[in-house]
């Protein structure tokens, strides 16, 4: 046991008088959560839209000016059919189109209420989202003025419709992605590059000559990036909550589990990345190319798993942090519990068994 | 006692579209608390040699044992008990002389004070610099310290490859003195080099070429063993003077030696004729009969 | 600083902080001589080299390579100079013919030169069947002398050799030296390290470094009689055991 431990204390020398990369292993989830969740999510100033005016009427006009009038829009062009929308869109300058239906005014004059429907470009779903929002609440605006003079109050319905991207991805779910990102990047190409540094310097040839098991030796290297990863986790939850005002709706134990849960995943990559490789240029290329990118493609965090060709949505059930994307997003995002994920979980740690298991074999006690 | 026994073995690596032969036919055996060198250039197979003994690698035919342990079946057996230092084992850079040191140990459930009396005359050559990480050590300290790591757990045979390659003259000497000082503790030492004039240091060496052991004898015996007489010569345009001899019928080989070139005639020739012999082919300024060398020996057999 | 001289250094510093690797050394090297090039580990040969070779900038002092002044034309010295390293020759991934390609592409031959180059080069080695082959699966000997050639591509005025015959045959070890004889025998001046005591021997002079300063230059003949010693080996363990630089 002692041997073991000052094993690990030892990796823990190796990874803290390595300042650089330590300070890049931590800096890294901060710098992502941040250009996340502010850069890509920042407002959305000027953006061309397209106005499909059927009612030409007072109350349309008025909209319509006001839409103007706003920071946010430069109206580009008048549609004159809803035939004209769809290669508005295409044409790829607007972002937003604002349909207003045949005797706006007099409907709502005599129903009360009157429907406006907002078609926006959801390929980007942030921006999408943002401009449907400020869209909505410049007609609320408009409504709520109108309603001052009058005993009933009208409503207008507005009815958003995204296309390309129906289900509007993207937003907050970036914290779970990130979180896929980083735990990916600090377990599978860590371990890896610091079990293939030891093959590179010739020290592994006499840990192999030694009497300590290789399991512990396989053991001792993981920990410290366990623990490193956990402390990511942590300041990547702290920063989602605090400062993006991302809430934890579900249970924060369930969370902490799944996470260490796919740390043991990636630790499992890692270690078998570095059973084939023998130099730490392979290891790195192998962990982002094989890695971190398909963790990026397919957990369904940059581009949507629904909207790929059948055979690529059939890949990505073989990448691990799709499943894990989709467990935190369940409890994180929508506060689902246990039973909600528990098929999840479970694929997720047969992955991971499946995976050590063969890593432990691959991993030699002789050379060659 | 035999400490190693090597049987017959023999070891192939498929490389592009052929097969490499890395050992053929390997047989010798190494008693107890002997110093055992493998003489021979890179590409002659010592470390294949070292990796099969040290149980990191298997034969492809034969039998080896360390310390009557089967090297495939007993391989945990023998991990226990060999110390190994790989030849381009450069420890932990990042890690202090003290660190690495006691990583060692406790990788093989030691400590320091265990075995100081063993690592003494070493470690006390090293202490100063105890608090240094080892990436900051000269050539000569790390060996050093390397030798230490390697003896941490009172091993009963160490192994070690070229820890001499790249060491200049100076330590290198001091590296063999500290060897020899370990043969006290009864420890069997089998160690690598392609530095000739090492295998003069040991008890027996094993000169090794292209996978092969040309001899293996005491380094008494081997320049014993070379038949002709052995000649020394310098003149005044050495290079001149090589060329010369070189190309004369009369002369078998020259091989520049420092400052002298080692000559041997191609038929015997009587003591006392050699200086007008010599003078007929080339001009020379001194000639002088000498015991061979381990070089001249190992340059013989590699002619063979 | 006479222009016959192939190198020639006059107080030749470098400091790295307060360390002083390389401390005010001053020789001259003649042209088409064999020069050794001693010192025990962190003497601060390698660093000394590097300057010389344009590679490092020196903290003080004066240098000449090859008629040029070190400070201000580097890049000319890179041009007549050859460097050939026992860690870095040659690409072991490339054939033979690919490696002469490419290096005689580096020094700006032309395709024409290259050709006749390759011709005579790999004659002269007996390396035309292997011409086509990796150079990893050449033996070390070979691919040392290969890798000696291959520096000597361009007839620089000087060539640099770091340990060139480390780890190589007795046999391949003598050939080796032929390739240097005969290379100084055309007027290339050789600049050589060596571990190797009995080669120290065949150079025309000899500088032994010790805690960065030359201690002692002169032909080995010279040396081993100041130093009273039957070789080279001893004349070099004598100055080398004064060393005091911590370790």
């Amino acid at each position: 046991m002692k041997q073991f431990l000052f094993f690990i204390q030892k990796e823990f020398y190796h990874l803290l008088r390595d300042k650089r990369t330590l300070f890049i292993l931590f800096g890294m989830p901060v710098v992502q959560i941040v250009i996340f969740g502010f850069a890509l999510t920042n407002e959305v100033k000027n953006s061309r839209i397209a106005i499909l005016d059927q009612s030409k009427d007072e109350a349309t006009a008025s909209i319509i000016q006001q839409l103007e009038a706003s920071q946010y829009f430069d109206i580009e062009k008048n549609l004159q059919s809803e035939a004209d929308i769809e290669p508005a869109f295409r044409e790829g300058k607007i972002k937003l189109v604002v349909v207003f239906p045949s005797q706006f005014q007099s409907t709502l004059l005599h129903t009360n209420t009157a429907p406006i429907q907002l078609i926006a470009d959801a390929t980007d779903p942030n921006v999408a989202n943002t401009l449907t929002n400020y869209a909505s609440a410049i007609i609320l605006d408009y409504q709520n003025n109108i309603r001052g003079n009058q005993d009933f109050p009208y409503t207008i319905e507005t009815e958003m419709r995204m296309l390309y991207n129906p289900q509007m991805k993207g937003s907050y779910n970036f914290v779970p992605g990130v979180m896929a990102m980083v735990l990916m990047l600090v377990c599978a190409m860590m371990t890896s590059i610091s079990i293939v540094r030891e093959k590179e310097i010739g020290t592994m040839e006499v840990i192999l000559v030694s009497p300590m098991v290789p399991l512990r030796v396989v053991i001792a290297k993981m920990v410290p990036y366990l623990l490193l990863s956990m402390i990511n986790i942590g300041s990547i939850l702290v920063l989602s909550v605090f400062a993006l005002d991302v809430p934890i709706q579900g249970s924060l134990l369930l969370l902490v589990f799944e996470c260490f849960l796919f740390t043991i995943t990636s630790l499992a990559l890692g270690l078998f990345i570095s059973s084939v490789t023998n130099s730490q240029q392979t290891a790195m290329l192998i962990s982002l190319m094989g890695m971190f990118l398909p963790t990026i493609m397919f957990s369904g965090f940059m581009f949507p798993v629904e909207n790929m060709p059948l055979p690529l949505q059939v890949i990505s059930n073989v990448v691990p942090a799709k499943w894990f994307y989709y467990i935190v997003k369940a409890v994180m995002i929508k506060g689902l519990g246990f039973f909600s994920i528990w098929k999840e979980t479970l694929i997720l740690a047969g992955m991971t068994t499946v995976l050590m298991l063969i890593s432990i074999k691959k991993f030699k006690t002789r050379l060659e | 006692m035999i400490a190693v026994k090597v049987n017959s073995v023999k070891k192939t690596f498929k490389a592009e579209k052929s097969v490499v032969t890395a050992l053929q036919q390997i047989n010798f055996e190494v008693s107890k608390g002997e110093l055992f060198g493998l003489i021979g250039p890179d590409g002659a197979g010592k470390t294949t040699l070292f990796r099969i003994l040290t149980t990191l690698m298997l034969a492809d035919e034969g039998a080896a044992s360390v310390d009557g342990f089967d090297v495939v079946r007993d391989y945990k057996e023998i991990r226990k008990r060999v110390g190994y230092m790989p030849g381009r084992f450069s420890l932990y850079q990042d890690l202090t002389v003290e660190e690495n040191l006691s990583f060692f140990a406790t990788l093989f459930n030691t400590s320091l004070e265990e075995n100081y009396d063993l690592v003494k005359a070493i470690y006390q050559q090293i202490e100063p610099f105890k608090k240094r990480r080892a990436g900051a050590l000269s050539g000569g300290m790390k060996q050093k310290l390397a030798l230490s790591c390697a003896l941490i757990h009172r091993p009963s045979v160490l192994f070690l490859d070229e820890p001499t390659t790249g060491v200049d003259a100076v330590s290198r000497k001091e590296f063999w003195e500290l060897l020899r000082d370990l043969q006290k503790h009864q420890i069997t030492i089998i160690v690598s080099t392609p530095y000739m004039d090492e295998a003069s240091l040991c008890d027996r060496v094993a000169l090794m070429q292209n996978g092969k052991i040309m001899e293996i004898n005491s380094p008494k015996g081997i320049t014993e063993n070379f038949k002709k007489p052995l000649w020394a010569v310098r003149g005044e345009n050495m290079y001149q003077l090589m060329q010369t001899l070189q190309a004369s019928e009369a002369i078998d080989s020259c091989y520049p030696f420092g400052q002298y070139h080692h000559v041997t005639f191609t038929h015997a020739i009587p003591d006392s004729q050699v200086a007008s012999e010599l003078a007929k082919i080339a001009s020379v300024v001194e000639v002088k009969r000498i015991p061979a060398t381990i070089e001249d020996c190992f340059m013989e057999l590699m002619r063979q | 600083m006479k222009e016959n001289f192939a190198i020639s250094v006059r107080e030749l510093t470098k400091r790295f902080n307060d360390f002083t690797a390389v401390n005010a050394i001053t020789f001259d090297v003649k042209q088409g001589e064999i020069f050794g090039f001693l010192g025990a580990n962190g003497a601060g040969k390698t660093t000394a080299m590097r300057m010389l070779c344009g590679l490092s900038f020196p903290t003080s002092g004066q240098a000449m390579v090859a008629g040029y002044d070190l400070y201000q034309d580097a890049e000319k010295i890179k041009k007549s100079i050859g460097y050939m390293s026992q860690k870095f020759s040659l690409y072991e991934d490339l054939t033979i013919r690919e490696n002469i390609r490419f290096y005689g592409g580096i020094y700006g031959l032309s395709d024409h030169e290259i050709k006749t180059k390759t011709e005579t080069l790999v004659h002269q080695l007996h390396l035309e069947e292997q011409l086509n082959k990796l150079v990893k699966s050449l033996p070390l000997g070979w691919k040392q002398k290969l890798s000696f050639s291959v520096a000597m591509i361009h007839q620089p005025k000087i060539v640099f050799l770091d340990e060139p015959t480390g780890g190589v045959d007795p046999v391949t070890r003598r050939e080796f030296w032929t390739l240097i004889y005969e290379a100084a025998s055309k007027g290339t001046t050789v600049f050589v390290t060596t571990h190797y005591m009995d080669e120290a021997e065949y150079c025309d002079r000899v500088s032994i470094m010790v805690d960065g300063r030359i201690d002692a230059l002169d032909t080995p003949l010279e040396l081993k009689r100041k130093f009273n010693a039957p070789s080279m080996e001893e004349v070099f363990v004598q100055l080398a055991r004064k060393a005091k630089r911590a370790e």
